[in-house]
């Protein structure tokens, strides 16, 4: 039990760090997926890896730890979960609006030995007057 | 009923952040404005009795819930907090007001966010709870997401990306410490982690270093300490001047994040990890510093000049933080909000510039007609207080910390520290003539000979220039009224560096109305 989840998170971790270090956004927001899974599965089991126990009490069942599961990494598990789903959401808009304006997948907006396109400049930041 | 006013930071925020997106679809951007600049001053009136509470020296605990310490999430606030909730008001009155001046107009839910922000920024200050802070920091970052990308386009778009796959890989990276951290030591409450870090098993002590390890490079990562600060030039230089001024707090979060954590759980009591990471960050910090002032000779433009004198300011902090003696951390923790409004007021600095030469904006080289005066004194006001030149508030920061520098370190820490402010002082000085003083035309010409009337030079309005002024304001008090602010700040370093009370506190708050 514990090695298939210690390698479950291992093999999760080292393929989202190999997805991270890629230069297409998509790649890059599936290494983020991955990790994200990664660190629920870790923190999952932090609490101790235990089958069939429940995590809150119960009457007839002393409350001794061996009867029951550490029910706090699972809240902390839920909020984990929620933020890295919106974080996901996030960046794959940002990903699709780079991918508009820039017209290129790669994570520096244009392709590698070629200038950038030079239509948008960033002209509302620099809060010069809009043509 | 005065026990509650610690919650009045965070829920004030976000109560004003919902009713402004309520407010957002009926009404016009003046009845916006009013409304948060209403809240914002509520804010402060809230901030400043904190302050004044703290000022006393007690620490105080809020059980969220009333749940026992061990068992719920607590609030608590002490000089630090106070100190540093106070600032994050007074750094966001002048960003609201310079965003007032028109930038709101462009840029979607910007009043929301804002306070959403804020809201963020203070739950981060004021938390006991370590996941507690994690959560505060995503409501910090995700305001910021939305603050730098909301009416974004092309390059700002490319380094938003940047931005947010660097700052959630650091998020995932948190989560792993915090998983290791409660796996290990069982609690994840701050005051609780102190006391446990102290009778740590010596088999898991390894482990444990690893964890803690792991939670100080985020915090670093967060602060933009030496390898992980190449995403914040090119975001900070690329996002609009009012949100710049405010983000330049989100690096001090990083800071005191270290800090806290650093002096409650590091501590010279902590056992095996008495003193953990604090050469580390003395070293990297020296590099940072260093390697910023490089970046701020080498700029091309104000604006990642600016980026780098708060890459600069980070570098100080770390030194300050690492070497963590009462008055390095008294002298750094008068140095912080020195520099949030110093590079603040840069930021806006830099894009009255650009508008004000609508045709080579905030870029390094001459052009004619010559700069407004008024730009050029607040530019001078600003570099020199940053530089660290007396008689402006980064000399008295910056004094008192080489002052502090115990014999073994002072030749490093005096190379580094003085021979970066003299590569800044250098970079400054040459920004500054090229702008404000040089007016010449045959530069230009490789421009094309583009005739100047290409581009209209807009319009600066009267609240831009005093939201700058309010901000170099800050500064001028703070020079003024040194004496109380260091006392205020050495206090709080005694009150740091004995972390006994804060856990007695913590451990000793019991709930009012509930049995335990």
């Amino acid at each position: 039990m514990e090695f298939a989840i210690a390698s479950a998170v291992g093999v999760l971790v080292a393929g989202g760090v190999y997805l991270l270090l890629r230069a297409r956004t998509f790649d890059v927001i599936l290494g983020l997926t991955l990790l994200s899974y990664a660190t629920n599965l870790l923190i999952f089991s932090s609490g101790r890896a235990v089958v069939g126990m429940p995590p809150v009490l119960r009457e007839g069942l002393p409350a001794l730890a061996e009867n029951y599961t550490d029910p706090l990494p699972q809240a902390l598990v839920l909020t984990a979960i929620v933020i890295a789903f919106a974080m996901t959401a996030v960046v794959v808009v940002v990903a699709m609006r780079n991918h508009a304006d820039m017209r290129s997948d790669h994570v520096d907006g244009h392709e590698p030995g070629r200038p950038p396109p030079d239509a948008h400049t960033d002209a509302d930041a620099d809060g010069s007057p809009r043509a | 009923m005065m026990q509650h006013l610690l919650l009045v930071p965070i829920v004030l925020p976000l109560l004003s952040g919902a009713i402004l997106l309520l407010l957002e679809r009926r009404h016009k951007v003046r009845v916006l404005r009013v409304a948060s600049g209403v809240s914002l001053l509520l804010l402060l009136a809230a901030t400043l009795t904190l302050l004044a509470r703290a000022a006393d020296g007690g620490i105080e605990v809020y059980l969220l819930g009333d749940w026992p310490s061990r068992l719920g999430i607590v609030l608590m606030f002490d000089r630090l907090s106070a100190l540093m909730v106070t600032t994050t008001t007074l750094l966001a009155i002048p960003a609201l007001m310079y965003a007032s001046a028109g930038w709101d107009r462009r840029a979607l839910h910007f009043h929301a966010l804002f306070q959403f922000q804020l809201a963020g920024l203070n739950g981060a200050f004021l938390t006991g709870d370590i996941f507690n802070l994690f959560v505060f920091f995503e409501v910090m970052l995700i305001a910021s997401y939305g603050l730098l990308l909301s009416g974004a386009r092309g390059e700002r778009i490319s380094a938003g990306m940047h931005y947010v796959v660097f700052n959630i890989a650091a998020s995932t990276l948190f989560l792993i410490a915090l998983g290791l951290i409660y796996g290990l030591l069982g609690t994840l409450n701050m005051a609780e982690l102190a006391v446990r870090l102290r009778e740590v098993a010596p088999e898991d002590v390894a482990l444990v270093r690893a964890a803690c390890g792991l939670l100080l490079v985020v915090f670093c990562a967060k602060a933009a300490l030496l390898p992980m600060y190449l995403w914040l030039p090119e975001t900070y230089a690329r996002a609009p001047a009012a949100v710049a001024a405010l983000f330049v707090i989100l690096t001090k979060v990083g800071l005191y994040a270290v800090l806290r954590t650093g002096t409650l759980m590091f501590g010279e009591e902590a056992g095996p990890l008495a003193g953990f990471g604090r050469e580390a960050m003395l070293a990297f910090g020296l590099v940072t510093m260093l390697q910023a002032s490089l970046g701020v000779v080498g700029a091309l433009r104000l604006r990642i000049s600016a980026a780098y004198l708060v890459l600069m300011s980070s570098g100080m902090l770390f030194i300050a933080f690492g070497l963590a003696l009462p008055g390095s951390i008294a002298a750094g923790l008068y140095y912080l909000p020195h520099s949030c409004f110093g590079a603040a007021a840069m930021f806006l600095i830099a894009h009255i510039v650009q508008r004000e030469r609508a045709a080579v904006g905030d870029r390094v080289q001459p052009m004619a007609p010559p700069m407004p005066c008024l730009t050029g004194f607040l530019y001078l006001l600003v570099a020199v207080s940053l530089i660290g030149l007396p008689p402006l508030s980064g000399f008295i920061g910056k004094f008192l910390l080489l002052a502090a520098v115990p014999a073994q370190d002072t030749a490093l820490v005096y190379a580094t520290v003085l021979g970066s402010s003299l590569l800044a002082l250098i970079g400054l000085t040459r920004t500054g003539t090229r702008l404000f003083w040089r007016t010449e035309e045959d530069e230009n010409e490789d421009e094309g000979g583009q005739p100047a009337p290409a581009a209209v030079a807009a319009k600066v309005g009267r609240l831009e220039f005093a939201a700058t002024g309010l901000l170099i304001g800050y500064g001028i008090a703070m020079t003024l009224a040194a004496g109380p602010i260091l006392r205020y700040t050495t206090a709080t370093a005694a009150q740091l560096l004995s972390p006994g009370d804060y856990v007695q506190e913590v451990r000793g708050t019991t709930p009012r109305m509930r049995e335990p």
